[in-house]
Formats: structure tokens, sequence, C-alpha cells
């Protein structure tokens, strides 16, 4: 009995394994699809809320969000290494709105701003102390990532204060002649990506992301508490069709539903807000891709938890919640506490809000994208598995 | 999985018990019908058929039991099963925004039928619905719609057939048309559990069992489970017959009346007792003894429940 133990609890999981997937059949998934489809076509409501909704709040959250952040991720590059630099410093890692993660070189900086990981490069060039003793007012230099140009003007205010305080501190006793007006020392600040600091193109393109969250779940979400209210998931349960056939079959008429919407939404975002399309478009619609099915893999697996179509909206705004607000769409995720970041990671509105404005704004393309492609991929993975694990069978 | 499916009966299932929140609606009960048979499944309504039926399918898990469906175990192997079966749900459940086309070429694909197309035509014609098969499932009449669920859960040519009140709504020529269908499927070996409320249906099975409050309470021919009742009939022609049944109704010696028209049969089982009762009040009457049917038979069972489980239902 005992040696025999290990290999038959082996041998069940693996049966149950198979009772879960029994050799997924590729005509019985497009018999699925085609039904949706059908479906679909003569489902006139959900027809205009595909259409309607991403209009909609386009308008909407696109003219009205705002917002006002703090202690953003902040690069430090050093031309030299003075009692006046090292108050500076201080004087920035003191402030609310400034998180100084690194002390870097140029490149590293401009990487760092590229990736999202800097909303602001601080750069002190060399001879900095030298000319300011010498009251030649020199320059400190700001860049800003200016695609979130809420979050970059409350730290352009902020960063003229930290200036003004080091003065003060430092140019004390015989150097106090060099305080006052003007300052001792200038700020030039370059905003990249958003010269203008239009606060639509951040909304906007977040706004992407969070209106295909919302339709996308929702559209799955009531899939299969559909076919149980009404009756129908008696006969499918009764055919040999597996859940996982069933559930991937539900997915995909909407995934090409939700790139009409893409579609939509950033033609309106062209035409209303005027915001570009800088970068590559193919990574950007293979961000897309995974994105929305991650999301009505969500979608379906609530599906399957509720008990009917109320639950299963009820589920759908659970999950939507945390989206608007640790995805970065609402708050600058980089200014958010620690949980909130990691749950904002798992997320994959999360990252595609960084693909989005990666490539509209800033122009990126695959090798800025692939690091936001594998969590939402890994997401969706792990998401289906638990879909079709809580997938009920039976009727019981 | 025998190698001798064929040869094991098309449903054999033991002591099938299923509770719904505490209460048991399906109770012991063990159900074999053989190949090429048309079982009849009958009994009042909240008696537990349908739930019998989707245990058999695996569409619900017994909470005790066991059995084989077509050779393959009802808990194991249901995937297998399915693929075999036939089940028409008591309510509709094809999908009333897909055409008639639409429902039964799905229904092909689900069941992976080479055939499909070839298939779902020919249903299509025998049906009679050949000008109006893209005509959305959900505006057709309940007859008809009854129609077109008996047709997708036989496309797939299944071995067993699972019919759960497949004739409720459906026109009397239709009915005959079907049963006749039925015969014919039964005599090429296909096996066939229907259950029903008409009595001239349950005429029409090879064999029945009828089920109250979850417990199966006979099994056999029609004619075993009238015989098996022991009761002696009388059949009472004339006038003023519904005051007569009342009359009877509590009378010693007479366990039930029914109505038939211009016909009160009246029941019992002790024979001289049930003569008596009835000549007493049924004076101006023509009494003859008749055979005790199966509408008789089944009225006493339900009584007999009634008494033993006394449950509210
Ligand atoms: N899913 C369920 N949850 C709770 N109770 C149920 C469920 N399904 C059936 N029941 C109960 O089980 C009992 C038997 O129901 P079932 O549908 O099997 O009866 P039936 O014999 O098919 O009746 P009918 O002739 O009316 O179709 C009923 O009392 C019903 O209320
Ligand atoms: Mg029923």
């Amino acid at each position: 009995m005992t040696p025999a133990t290990p290999r038959s609890s082996t041998f069940t999981a693996l049966s149950r394994w198979k009772v879960l997937t029994p050799h997924f059949s590729f005509s019985r998934w497009w018999g699925m699809v085609i039904k949706e489809l059908l479906q679909l076509k003569r489902d006139r409501l959900t027809f205009a809320m595909i259409v309607g909704i991403p209009i909609m709040q386009l308008v909407l959250f696109g003219y009205a969000i705002n917002s006002d952040p703090k202690r953003l991720p902040t690069a430090l590059v050093l031309g030299e290494s003075t009692f006046l630099t090292r108050s500076l410093e201080a004087a920035l890692r003191h402030s609310d709105y400034f998180r100084v993660f690194a002390v870097t070189d140029e490149a590293g900086a401009r990487q760092a701003l590229a990736l999202g990981e800097a909303q602001f490069v601080v750069s002190i060039p060399a001879d900095f102390t030298r000319r300011a003793l010498r009251g030649e007012r020199p320059a400190l230099l700001v860049e800003a990532d200016a695609t979130d140009p809420t979050a970059t003007a409350g730290a352009l205010a902020a960063l003229s204060g930290v200036v003004a305080s080091t003065a003060e501190r430092e140019f004390t006793g015989p150097l106090a002649r060099l305080r006052g007006v003007p300052e001792p020392f200038a700020v030039i600040t370059h905003r990249l990506y958003n010269p203008e600091g239009l606060t639509h193109y951040n909304i906007v393109p977040g706004l992407l992301g969070v209106i295909l969250t919302l339709t996308t779940v929702m559209m799955t979400g009531l899939a299969i508490t559909r076919e149980r209210e009404r009756g129908t998931m008696e006969n499918l349960l009764a055919s040999p069709v597996s859940p996982l056939e069933i559930m991937c079959g539900k997915i995909v008429p909407y995934v090409l539903i939700a790139h009409i919407q893409v579609g939509i939404i950033l033609l309106f975002a062209r035409l209303l807000f005027r915001v570009p399309f800088a970068g590559d478009a193919v990574a950007f619609y293979a961000g897309a891709l995974l994105f929305i099915t991650a999301n009505l893999g969500v979608g379906v697996t609530l599906s399957s938890l509720a008990k009917n179509q109320l639950q299963a909206l009820q589920l759908t705004v659970f999950y939507f919640m945390p989206n608007i607000l640790l995805s970065g769409f609402m708050f600058p995720f980089a200014g958010m506490p620690a949980w909130a970041r990691a749950i904002g990671e798992v997320l994959p509105l999360t990252h595609f809000n960084r693909v989005v404005r990666g490539v509209l704004l800033k122009g990126n393309g695959w090798p800025e994208v692939w690091p936001h492609l594998w969590p939402m991929g890994l997401f969706f993975l792990i998401v289906l598995t638990l879909a079709v694990r809580f997938f009920k069978r039976t009727l019981d | 999985m025998s190698a001798d499916r064929g040869a094991t009966p098309a449903i054999d299932v033991r002591d099938l018990t299923k509770h719904f929140g505490g209460r048991k609606v399906v109770d012991k009960v063990s159900l074999r019908v053989e190949r090429g048979e048309i079982h009849g499944f009958l009994g009042p309504n909240g008696s537990g058929k349908t739930t019998s039926i989707r245990l058999m399918c695996g569409l619900l898990t017994p909470d005790s039991g066991s059995g084989t469906c077509l050779g393959f175990d009802i808990l194991k192997e249901s995937a297998a099963i399915k693929r075999r079966v036939g089940y028409m749900t008591q309510k509709f459940s094809f999908w009333e925004d897909l055409s008639i086309r639409e429902n039964l070429a799905f229904t092909a694909r689900l069941y992976g039928m080479k055939n499909r197309n070839q298939a779902v035509e020919a249903a299509i014609e025998n049906l009679g619905l050949a000008g109006r098969a893209d005509q959305l499932a959900g505006s057709l009449s309940g007859g008809w719609k009854q129609r077109l669920a008996l047709a997708a859960c036989m496309l797939h040519e299944p071995e067993l057939l699972l019919l759960d009140e497949p004739t409720a709504g459906v026109d009397p020529t239709a009915r005959r048309d079907f049963w006749d269908e039925l015969h014919k499927l039964a005599a090429r070996g296909i096996s066939v559990l229907v259950s029903t409320h008409y009595m001239d249906e349950a005429e029409r099975c090879h064999k029945l069992a009828y089920i109250a409050y979850g417990r199966l309470m006979a099994t056999g021919t029609a004619r075993e489970i009238a015989a098996a009742q022991g009761l002696h009939t009388l059949a009472v022609h004339g006038t003023g017959l519904s005051a007569l049944a009342e009359a009877l109704q509590n009378a010693p010696g007479v366990s039930q009346t029914v109505m038939f028209g211009a016909e009160l049969h009246v029941s019992g089982q002790d024979r001289d007792a049930l003569l008596s009762a009835v000549r007493k009040v049924a004076d101006a009457h023509e009494i003859v003894e008749t055979e005790t049917g199966l509408e008789d038979a089944f009225i006493h069972l339900m009584n007999q429940a009634q008494d033993n489980f006394k449950a509210p239902s």
C-alpha cells in the first residue's frame, strides 16, 4: 500500500488534469466562437455599449481628471562634489516631492527617463560651486518626464523652494551677500515628451486602458452567467465541450471587439485631444492583445465564480477599483506606497499604461515594451487556470 | 472501460441519492435499462425524475450510489458518457437568439460530427422546417421548440437517449410520429429513458419506472405494475358520477376513485368489500368488473407514497 501511494497520487493528479482538459478540440472551440459571434451580432445593446462607452468616457474623463502627486522618482547627475552640491542633494532628499533613487551619469539618467523609472533628472554641472561663489548664477538642469504634466508642474514649483532654502542655509557669514533676489543659481527645465505640459497627454492614453478594462471584463463577465441564467448551460454541460473550450471560445470574439475599441479610442484621442502616436505600432498592438486577453480572462473567471449576472457585475466592480486606483492612472505609480505598488505591478492595466504612454508619447519600441508583455501574459495564464479550476462542470 | 461494452445494460445505476439543501430529493434509486429498450419514467411533479436523469448523465454528482451508463462509470467517465448520450432537457435549453439551423450546426460542432452540413440539413428536412430554418429559435411556438430540441439531441446519433418530458406541449400527430420514430430507433438497438406524464405514452414503453418523493415505487411492464398493486377495479356507468365518487371516497373497501370521462373507476384491494360498497350507493348504475389500468395503478402508488412519507413538497 505505502510504496504505491506516491505513484497513485501522481496518477490521480494527472487524471484530474485530464478531466479538466480532455484534449482540446478545435472543432468544438470554433463552434463556440461562431456561436458567440452570431449572438453578439444580434445583441444590439452590447454593440451600442462597445462603441458608446469608449467615446463617452474618453470625452468625459479626458476633460475632467486632475491630480497632485508626491515623492516622484528622481535621478541625480552630479558633475562635482562640494559642500554646496551635498547640501542640494540633502535638500532634494528631504523634500516631499522628490525621491532620489539614484545618483548616476548622463547616459544612465536618460535611460531611466525613457524606461519611466525616473520622473525627473536633476543635473548639477561641474564648476557649479565655483561659479556660484563668484556670483555667476550657474544653472541647475532639470529634465522632466512631462507625459504626466500635473506631476511635473507641482514638482518644478517645489524645486524652486529647495533651491531657495539651500541658498539660505549655505550662504551665511561672508557668503550672505550671494543670497537674495535674484537667487544665486538658476533652474533650467526641460520638459521631455510633452513639452507643452498638456494634461490630456497623460489622461487620454491612460483612459485607453481603463476603458478597455471596464468593457472587456464586463463583456465576458456576463458571458457565462448568462448561459447559466437562460438555462442553456445545461445543454452545454451535457455535451462533450470542455471548460477550456467554452472559455477560449467566449474570449476570442471579444478580442476582436476590443481591438475595434482600441481603434475608436485612438482615433478620438487624435481628433479631440491631438494625442500623438510616436512609437512602434506592432509593439503597441502586441501589448494591447495581451492586455485585452488578460482582462477577458478575468471576466470569464469572475463569471464562473458568480451565481448570477448581478453577482458577476459586482465582482467586476470589485476588480475595477484597484485597477483605477493602483495602476498609475489616477496617481503616479512611483508616488504610491510599496504595498500599493506591489498590487499595481500585478495588474495588467499598470503594464499596459506604461506601454501606451511609452509608445504613444515617448516613441518607444520593442525593447521598452517587452518588459511589460510577459507580466500580462503570465497574469492571463494564471487567471485562465483559475477559471478552468473554478468552472462548475455540474449543475450542483 | 470494458471491451464488451455493447453487452452491458444502457443504464445500470444503484442506490443513487441526492440532497438539495438538506432535503432528500432522490432516495436510493436503482434502475436498469437494457439495450434497445424504451423505458418510461413516471411520477408526480417534484418527485425527482429530472434530478435522477441529471445524475445519470453526469450533470449532477450523486451524494451516494454508483452505476454505469453504456458501460461507463457515471462518476468517473462522464466525458465518455456525454459523447454517446442525447439528453433533452425538460426546459428548452437551446439558444433563442440563434436560428434553427445555427442551433443544429452548433450542436453538430460540439459533438465533432464529420458530415455536419448533411446531418443538419437532414434534421431540418425531417422536422419539416425547411422553409423556416433561418427563423430564430426564440420565436418558435412551444411545441416547435420541443421538436427542435428533440431533433438536436438526436443529431449525433446517440446510443442512449435521455428524454425529459420530450412531448410536453406537442400536438397529438407530432406525438404519434415521435413515438413511431422512438420505436424505430429502439429496433436498431438504441436505448431510451423517457419521462412523461401521459398515460398513452406510458403504455407504449417496453418498461416503466414509477417514482414518488424521490423513491422508486415500482418497475416493470405496464401490465406487471398494474397487477402488482393487487387492486380490483369496477367501472361504473351512468349519471351523477361525481356525486357517486364523492360518496365512495371514504367508503370501506374502496381505496380510490378515478373519473375517466363517462366512466368512474372504483378500486380496492378486497373484491367482496369493494363490490358491496359500490352496490350500496350505485343502485341505478351499470357496474362492470374491469382490468386495473395503469392510471389506476399510478394513482394508487401516489396515494400510498403520500401515506408513507407525508412529506409536503
Ligand atoms: N437545483 C436545485 N436546487 C434545489 N432544489 C432542487 C433543484 N433541482 C430540483 N430541486 C428539487 O428537487 C425536487 C425534485 O425535482 P425534479 O425536477 O427532479 O422533479 P421532477 O420529477 O422532474 O418534476 P416535474 O414532473 O415537475 O418535472 C423538487 O422538489 C425540486 O424543488
Ligand atoms: Mg422534471
